[in-house]
């Protein structure tokens, strides 16, 4: 085993795929995960808030993180899946995946932090750090900016 | 004692008093020689000095205490009511509510002792001419009733007692007996007797009381105690330490004739009995007197217990969980109507029997659990009239205030915010509506101003207006002011409706700004107005007319979380309309479709209505062809109306109202969502915002 380490720390993540890309999302973020399931459009709203669902008696919204990484729009497969997550200061809400594939389990001293700044490249600000499992960049999705509204960026 | 535990229902109750007083003493002002009013706020008084004394709120309790001394002598007719007098009065029970706030927030009366308040009363009852006739009444009843009040005489010795009696008497102790008669209207009874045990203990030992004191402290006497006491000190001050003791009205007591040698300090004499003579005398009469005396009093305790509605006080947050049970009950209810829909054939009669059944069940569940929470708005309106008097003499404008519609329930969620809006309005239109009397006069008005506040049921909403025979809103200068301010330009004011240059005094901006208020006379805080019923999910419009007056009408929905409704299919999708909304439903041609101005309208018995285009609206395909016809469901918001424009009816449904979230509330045409029978999501459509 490795020497003890003060911020080194045992992280789950759940490891999900849009195109060919793995995103990791922390697992205590996350309540559920759905099968895909049919979405109530909300009219007038941004277009990568793609409507809600009726998840158990609790209407949620569900935003597609393709729509949202300016991506090209989601095509619902068996693999689709809708993770329901839930941080703090926001509400419950469904994200739209291509793929889960599987949970994850790291120590934080794998992850490297994103130190550099590439404007350039929207999908940069939805990651916070990167972790290399094996031969695979696996980038952990920032929630925060997940759930905020780009309306205004 | 502690008496914590009875500070909620202390301060409940202070409440009901004191709204009873404002109440009583307006009355008064207007008719001061009806007794009953006097009567009743000598009660309010007395039992708010009772109460206030019993938790330990000196100020409290010497305040009223002096006021209640006031009222008594308006009551025997020693003073009339004058107007200052009322002031003054209105002045002590805004005292009294200080207190209260003060209690309520810390348990803590505070320490403002109000002696100018207390001195004014007192100048009160000094004004007043000498007058013996009250004391000797008192003397003379007091006289009257000393005979058959002295229980004590009947009070059961033990041996023991008597043993302890005679030592003391040896010792040249004090044995006295004495009855104390606690104030019928007494709310805490064991509390008042608890003191007065408390008082006379710190004079002397009770050696027997009757009831026991153990039975005492639970309350379990009527309306009076006796007691045997052995004391150093004299009766005098022995019966002054109780009666000391807030409402207990009477304390009589004397000596007890213990031994031949001893003396009743009484007028009455005693018979000299040698002492066991008289104590088996007084255990055998006692026996049947104590009986016959606790009969009577439980009679009477049954006979004159005040009617008052039985209540259990209910957390609010319980009550939202009971809410939502409802409402899963309801959705459950739904799954199975719409279960039995797909395979129908297959159905029994038996089972739809149990739908409906159950659909009844529900609905009454509803129903009921709705009504738990409501609550009229009395308890908020009814503080109106006494702020209309205050104002009305602080502007020195003459005014009245008609009310109706106090007994319309709210829900009390709803009922909780409204008073700040109410009272907002009225303010104003006390203030800035109403004209001085002498514009009035030029105008051929007269010269007393009328407010209105009238609140009414109208299908699923509850309105409340309020209304002024004033000065009404002056819309050139609200325009005016709004160009100066750059709100809007002039030429937007040119093509604005009078209408909504009124809106435009709901806007945060104007509300702020006091030159509006003295041109127009509107503006102050009106956007808290418009904001807190928003947040209610009310409305609220102004209508006014210049010179005549203005009404403020507050719509407020009745339900807050489960609604009938009517579903709709717009394109593919599914929609809810509140039923409360709809006027009609209507088949219409295409070929009926007007244009004014490019909007698209219909003329139906004589009113001509927009028509709103849903899948337009909503963003999605319509399913019909031009040529066919439309459904139009009209719509109403106040008296105006909409046609919406829909694809298909599917029928009216009981629908749970579930939050969008802040994540979609961009979207102002849908109110909220609901999920159907078959557990798809269907969107709710806010009728008001589409009109």
């Amino acid at each position: 085993m490795e020497e003890l380490r003060t911020d080194s720390e045992i992280m789950q993540f759940i490891v999900i795929k849009i195109g060919p890309e793995q995103f990791g999302i922390d697992i205590k973020y996350v309540d559920n995960i759905v099968r895909m399931q049919n979405i109530t459009r909300v009219p007038k709203v941004q277009d990568y808030l793609k409507g809600v669902i009726n998840l158990r008696g609790e209407v949620l919204p569900v935003v597609s993180l393709r729509l949202k990484m300016e991506l090209e729009a989601d095509e619902y497969t068996r693999a689709t899946r809708i993770i329901i997550l839930k941080v703090d200061g926001y509400e419950k809400t469904g994200i739209i995946v291509d793929e889960v594939m599987e949970v994850l389990t790291i120590d934080s001293s794998q992850i490297d932090k994103m130190t550099y700044d590439a404007n350039s490249d929207i999908k940069v600000n939805y990651v916070n750090g990167i972790c290399k499992v094996g031969d695979n960049l696996i980038s952990l999705l920032d929630l925060n900016v997940v759930l905020t509204d780009r309306e205004n960026a | 004692m502690d008496v914590s535990q009875y500070l909620e229902i202390f301060i409940d109750e202070t409440k009901e008093h004191l709204q009873n007083l404002n109440t009583q003493i307006l009355e008064l002002e207007q008719d001061p020689n009806n007794e009953n009013t006097v009567n009743e706020i000598f009660r309010a008084a007395h039992s708010l000095k009772g109460m206030a004394g019993t938790m330990g709120y000196k100020r409290m309790q010497a305040l009223t205490h002096d006021m209640e001394n006031v009222f008594s002598e308006v009551r025997n007719g020693n003073i009339k009511v004058k107007a200052g007098m009322i002031d003054i009065l209105f002045q002590c029970l805004d005292a009294l509510d200080e207190y209260l706030n003060n209690i309520q927030s810390s348990a803590d009366e505070g320490t403002n002792d109000n002696e100018p308040l207390i001195k004014s009363l007192k100048a009160i009852l000094d004004d007043k001419s000498e007058e013996p006739a009250a004391p000797a009444k008192k003397e003379t009843k007091k006289a009257e009733t000393a005979s058959d009040k002295d229980l004590w005489r009947s009070v059961k010795l033990t041996d023991t007692a008597k043993r302890v009696l005679s030592e003391a008497t040896r010792q040249g102790k004090n044995v006295f007996g004495t009855t104390v008669y606690v104030s019928e209207s007494c709310i805490l009874k064991a509390a008042r007797a608890f003191l007065v045990f408390k008082a006379v203990e710190e004079l002397g030992e009770i050696i027997v009381s009757e009831p026991s004191a153990q039975d005492v402290e639970d309350e379990k006497f009527d309306l009076h105690f006796s007691l045997i006491v052995v004391s150093d000190a004299s009766l005098e001050k022995l019966i002054a330490a109780i009666k000391n003791v807030s409402e207990i009205e009477d304390a009589v007591g004397g000596a007890l004739d213990k031994d031949s040698y001893y003396v009743e300090a009484e007028a009455g004499a005693q018979s000299s009995d040698s002492a066991s003579v008289q104590d088996a005398a007084v255990s055998n009469v006692s026996a049947d007197s104590s009986v016959d005396a606790k009969q009577k009093d439980t009679k009477k305790t049954a006979v004159s217990k005040p009617v008052v509605n039985r209540t259990v006080r209910v957390d609010i947050e319980k009550l939202d969980v009971l809410m939502n049970l409802v409402s899963e009950l309801i959705i459950a209810k739904n799954s199975l109507e719409s279960a039995a829909t797909v395979t129908e054939t297959a159905m029994s009669a038996a089972f739809n029997e149990h739908l409906e059944y159950l659909e009844s069940v529900t609905t009454n569940l509803h129903e009921s659990v709705m009504k738990v929470r409501m609550v009229p708005i009395e308890s908020v309106v009814n503080k109106f009239p006494r702020m209309i008097r205050d104002l009305s003499k602080k502007l020195n404008k003459k005014m009245e205030l008609y009310m109706s519609g106090e007994e319309t329930e709210l829900d009390r969620t709803v009922v909780d915010e409204i008073g700040d809006p109410l009272m907002h309005l009225l303010r104003n239109s006390a203030d800035h509506g109403l004209e001085s009397a002498e514009i009035r006069r030029q105008r051929g008005k007269s010269e007393t101003g009328s407010i209105y506040l009238d609140a009414y049921q109208d299908g699923n909403n509850v309105v409340i207006e309020v209304r002024d025979d004033g000065n009404g809103i002056d819309v050139e200068a609200v325009k005016k002011k709004a160009i100066e301010r750059g709100t809007i330009t002039a030429e937007q004011a040119e093509n604005m409706a009078d209408k909504d240059i009124i809106n435009l005094l709901f806007l945060p901006s104007f509300s702020t700004a006091k030159q509006v208020s003295d041109v127009s006379g509107r503006g102050v805080g009106l956007d808290v107005v418009k904001s807190k019923i928003e947040a209610l999910s009310g409305e609220v419009e102004v209508k006014t007319k210049l010179g005549e007056g203005s009404t403020f009408i507050i719509r407020l929905p009745l339900t807050l979380a489960i609604i009938q409704a009517l579903m709709v299919i717009v394109g593919n999708e599914k929609y809810a309309i509140s039923l409360g909304s709809i006027q009609t439903i209507e088949d219409i041609s295409p070929s009926d479709i007007k244009l004014v101005q490019t909007k698209e309208v219909i003329h139906l018995r004589g009113s001509v209505i927009p028509i709103v285009r849903l899948n337009e609206v909503l963003d999605c395909e319509t399913t019909k062809k031009p040529d066919e016809n439309m459904v139009v469901v009209i719509v109403k918001k106040g008296d105006k109306l909409a046609g919406l424009v829909v694809d298909e009816l599917m029928g009216q449904q009981e629908i749970v109202i579930k939050s969008l979230g802040k994540y979609i509330n961009k979207c102002k045409i849908i109110s909220g969502a609901t999920i159907l029978g078959d557990g798809e999501v269907a969107l709710i459509l806010d009728a008001n915002a589409l009109i």
